[in-house]
């Protein structure tokens, strides 16, 4: 089908659909290239709808690279929501992508990003709205290759079958690699099998099919088998040791999204060491932008965008080196703008609130302060340590300076969690409120967000068990009971939610049939309070005898090998289990910026390292040892 | 400060975007423009720029009309225009830029009609189109129901002619619809008393008719 009919369908159909301006294009910023003008074709797609899928910085950062090429052209995808879906399929619209109105079945390449792991099913959809076949072994020449990317496939196994391959890391090199391997295969017209195992050549490229799980008879692995010499055992993740110049170009849609501003990453990576942090492990190392890039980029992407925000983002904006020097500056480049100007994740000091101060405008928005518990024993199992007491004088001096409501963010289900830890996030919330009435009175306000824990995998947590459904509507009740009243507001997840992220996050191959069949029976927009269906899912367990709990309520055995010990995000899973004993002993680590504690990421890139000095990199130097054993990676079949 | 009336055309890259929307669509491309907008006083300071009548999600409209107050003095209207033509938003076309009064009369109250074209998108049978119209036009009163409130479309219809192009076998019809505050005609509500699908058509607002 062409475009242009396509274009005739759609001016019936957008008048009867809710926000048609998702479906169109057109917005500022967008590239559009010839069709004919180019070798290669991306199709780059967020598996849900454009208001969550056009702010992504994954996507946005690949459109950039991707389109800067002569002979690449890459356009954006989303998904239809569900009015728009059934008139596609009534009026036989497949999925297309935005700029040119192709479908998506005609590119070379789909690549498809994967923040989070409630996206599985919208991926089945996906693939089906464009006419692509949902398994690798069943396309065909006439199909793109389809890749899947982002922080949710550090696990990919539960979706292994979807995809031909897997990129695994940072994105910004290996895409040339992928393209550049794409289009040599092509002028070779060798069989699309040919090009899955040249892709397998590319350092952090996994491709699913080469490889095959075997399982013990109580269900967990017993080896992973290669099925083809050029399958790596280990597939190690991508990094780029100093962090290329960030995308300012962004796409003004002209309808209101998520986030409606620019973004720009200030640092990626983290030394907390969180225990409980996805992000925190798998982005390693810290690589910082100077202040002086990151300024002249505020002020270009403001330039090309018009937007009235900016986000300076990072895991820990406190830890970034200079941050009172970048704050500044920032402040005084938009001071002439009424701009709003966001700065996530601050440390729980007072500093933080000096900073959030010289940011005008931002007070709008309440102050925010993540302390994940409440405890102090609980904060040292999970390597959050800061005391109640530092916690109380940030309160203070946040209430003092103006601000009329603090959000605190927890989590319950840590291990070792007693009910009584859940009971002092109650009493701290309210601690805390107390010390906002003693300085402005009845105007202040607590708002706590109590979020569930869910292990996942590359994490120290990744052996423990998630609690189960008892265990957290428990926790739940006894929060709803204490935290009510004037000025007090609780949010918190439905425990099923929270229960499907458990088991689809360290989830095995043998998913993969549960979550297509759980998409048969209707399942889609998952991570969708109000389209999620729990019964859907357990009918899908049901149907392939398997059961959920294996996956959420079971503690791994320390020898356990995991669904994705192939896949190596530079953190050896002896330090992950080192740290594990360290937070059952309630021992902390430090900061690792201070001292290196061989996560195991300075040997993995010590060359790349080595290749790109300078001191944007931020894990300390570290003597080299004469004749170290390396510790041996996980032993793959 | 300085008053300017924009005068332009907004096409199909803004077509499904509602009223609200396109208003930030403005502020963005007048801030990428480096114009020295004026804010409104107050908790929350927004530039102070204002449409003429709201525009349905889906039409198109030609000399369509925006008022901006600009921070300056005796700036002339031809800069101004540079400048905007110069930085580039999709979906809108300036036709002309004009120094008003500060005091004068806010847009909307000036708008009395707004003009349409509504080109229908099947094919017709031109016999059967003219004697539809010509019912419609017999009529003193024609009650119709929208968002569960029931209105009188007939004396909002000024104006309505038909244009058949045997050659690309389209039919338009040109409308002058009342557009007062608590009596706006809705070119859609016509076509839909007319006995066609709303949706198998174009709508395109043309201009207005303001008071003197």
């Amino acid at each position: 089908m062409d475009q242009q009919i396509i274009q005739r369908r759609l001016e019936r159909i957008l008048p009867t659909v809710e926000k048609p301006g998702r479906y169109v294009g057109g917005e500022l910023n967008q590239i559009v290239k010839e069709w004919e003008s180019v070798k290669t074709r991306v199709a780059l797609a967020f598996p849900d709808i454009y208001d969550i899928g056009v702010p992504n910085l994954g996507l946005t950062i690949l459109y950039h690279i991707l389109n800067a090429r002569d002979d690449v052209l890459a356009e954006r995808v989303y998904l239809p929501w569900i009015d728009m879906e059934k008139a596609m399929r009534e009026h036989g619209i497949p999925l297309y992508a935005l700029e040119s109105k192709t479908p998506v079945k005609q590119f070379d390449i789909l690549g498809i990003t994967l923040p989070y792991e409630t996206l599985y099913t919208n991926v089945l959809n996906l693939l089906d709205l464009a006419a692509i076949p949902l398994h690798s072994c069943d396309r065909t020449s006439h199909d793109p290759l389809v890749i899947g990317g982002g922080h949710a496939v550090f696990n990919p196994e539960p979706i292994a079958p979807f995809f031909d391959a897997f990129a695994i890391g940072e994105g910004e090199e290996i895409i040339h690699d992928i393209v550049n391997t794409y289009q040599t295969w092509k002028a070779s017209g060798a069989s699309r099998q040919d090009l899955l195992i040249e892709l397998a050549k590319i350092p952090g490229i996994y491709v699913p099919s080469l490889y095959e799980p075997t399982y013990n008879e109580d269900g967990t692995i017993r080896a992973v088998q290669r099925l083809h010499p050029n399958a790596p055992q280990v597939i190690q993740k991508r990094l780029v040791a100093r962090l290329p110049k960030p995308p300012t170009r962004f796409i003004v849609p002209a309808i209101g999204v998520v986030h409606n501003r620019v973004s720009i990453e200030i640092m990626r990576g983290c030394t907390r060491g969180c225990r409980f942090c996805h992000a925190g492990m798998v982005t390693r190392p810290v690589r910082e932008r100077s202040v002086d890039e990151i300024v002249s980029s505020v002020r270009e992407a403001l330039d090309a965008t018009g937007f009235e925000e900016v986000a300076l983002l990072s895991l820990s904006s406190s830890d970034y080196t200079h941050i009172l020097d970048l704050v500044s500056r920032v402040a005084s480049e938009t001071s002439d703008h009424y701009l709003t100007i966001s700065l996530p994740s601050l440390r729980i000091e007072s500093f933080s609130v000096e900073l959030m101060e010289k940011l005008r405008g931002s007070r709008q928005g309440g102050f925010t302060l993540a302390p994940e518990a409440a405890t102090e024993r609980m904060r040292n199992i999970i390597n959050k340590p800061i005391s109640t007491q530092q916690l109380l004088d940030t309160a203070r001096a946040i209430y003092s300076r103006g601000w009329t409501t603090i959000k605190l963010y927890f989590m319950i289900g840590h291990p070792l969690e007693t009910i009584d830890d859940v009971q002092a996030i109650a009493d701290l919330c309210k601690a805390v409120l107390a010390i906002g009435r003693k300085i402005i009175g009845k105007r202040a306000n607590l708002h706590a967000g109590v979020s569930t824990f869910v292990p996942k995998p590359h994490t120290p947590f990744q052996w423990v068990a998630c609690d189960t459904l008892e265990q957290i509507e428990a926790k739940q009740s006894l929060l709803k009971r204490e935290l009510r009243g004037p000025g007090l507001k609780l949010t918190w997840n439905n425990p099923h939610e929270t229960l499907m992220e458990a088991w689809l996050s360290r989830g095995d191959r043998r998913l993969a049939a549960v979550i297509e069949t759980a998409w048969q029976l209707g399942a889609k927009f998952d991570a969708w309070q109000d389209q999620f269906n729990y019964e859907i899912w357990q009918h899908a367990f049901q149907k392939h005898e398997i059961d959920p709990a294996f996956y959420t309520h079971r503690l791994r055995s320390e020898n356990e090998i995991f669904p994705w010990d192939h896949i190596f995000t530079g953190v050896r899973k002896s330090y992950l289990l080192s740290e594990y004993h360290a937070s059952l002993q309630e021992q902390t680590q430090r900061d690792c910026r201070q001292g290196c504690f061989a996560c195991g990421i300075l040997p993995k890139y010590a060359d790349l390292r080595r290749n790109n000095p300078g001191d944007h990199w931020k894990c300390p130097e570290v003597p080299r040892r004469p004749l170290r054993t390396e510790i041996k990676e996980p032993v793959m079949g | 400060m300085q008053r300017f009336r924009i005068t332009y055309n907004k096409g199909a890259s803004l077509q499904y975007i509602g009223n609200l929307d396109l208003h930030k669509v403005w502020e963005r491309y007048l801030r990428r423009a480096r114009i020295p907008l004026a804010y409104t006083q107050g908790f929350h300071p927004q530039p102070h720029i204002q449409q003429a009548a709201p525009l349905p999600l889906g039409f198109l409209s030609e000399n369509d009309l925006l008022d901006v107050w600009v921070q300056s003095e005796n700036w002339p209207p031809a800069d101004f225009l540079t400048r905007l033509q110069v930085t580039h938003q999709p979906g809108i076309e300036i036709v002309s830029i004009a120094d008003i009064p500060l005091n004068s009369p806010s847009l909307p109250t000036l708008i009395i009609s707004s003009l349409y074209r509504v080109i229908l998108l099947d094919p017709y049978d031109a016999d059967d189109l003219k004697d539809r119209l010509e019912n419609l036009q017999k009529q003193s009163t024609i009650l119709r129901t929208r968002r569960n409130k029931t209105y009188d479309l007939r004396p909002l219809i000024e104006q309505i002619d038909l244009f058949l192009n045997p050659l690309n076998q389209c039919a338009e019809f040109r409308m002058q619809l009342a557009a007062r505050e608590g009596a706006t005609g809705r070119p859609d509500e016509v076509i839909g008393e007319l006995g066609f699908d709303p949706y198998a058509a174009r709508y395109i607002r043309t201009g207005f008719i303001m008071k003197e």
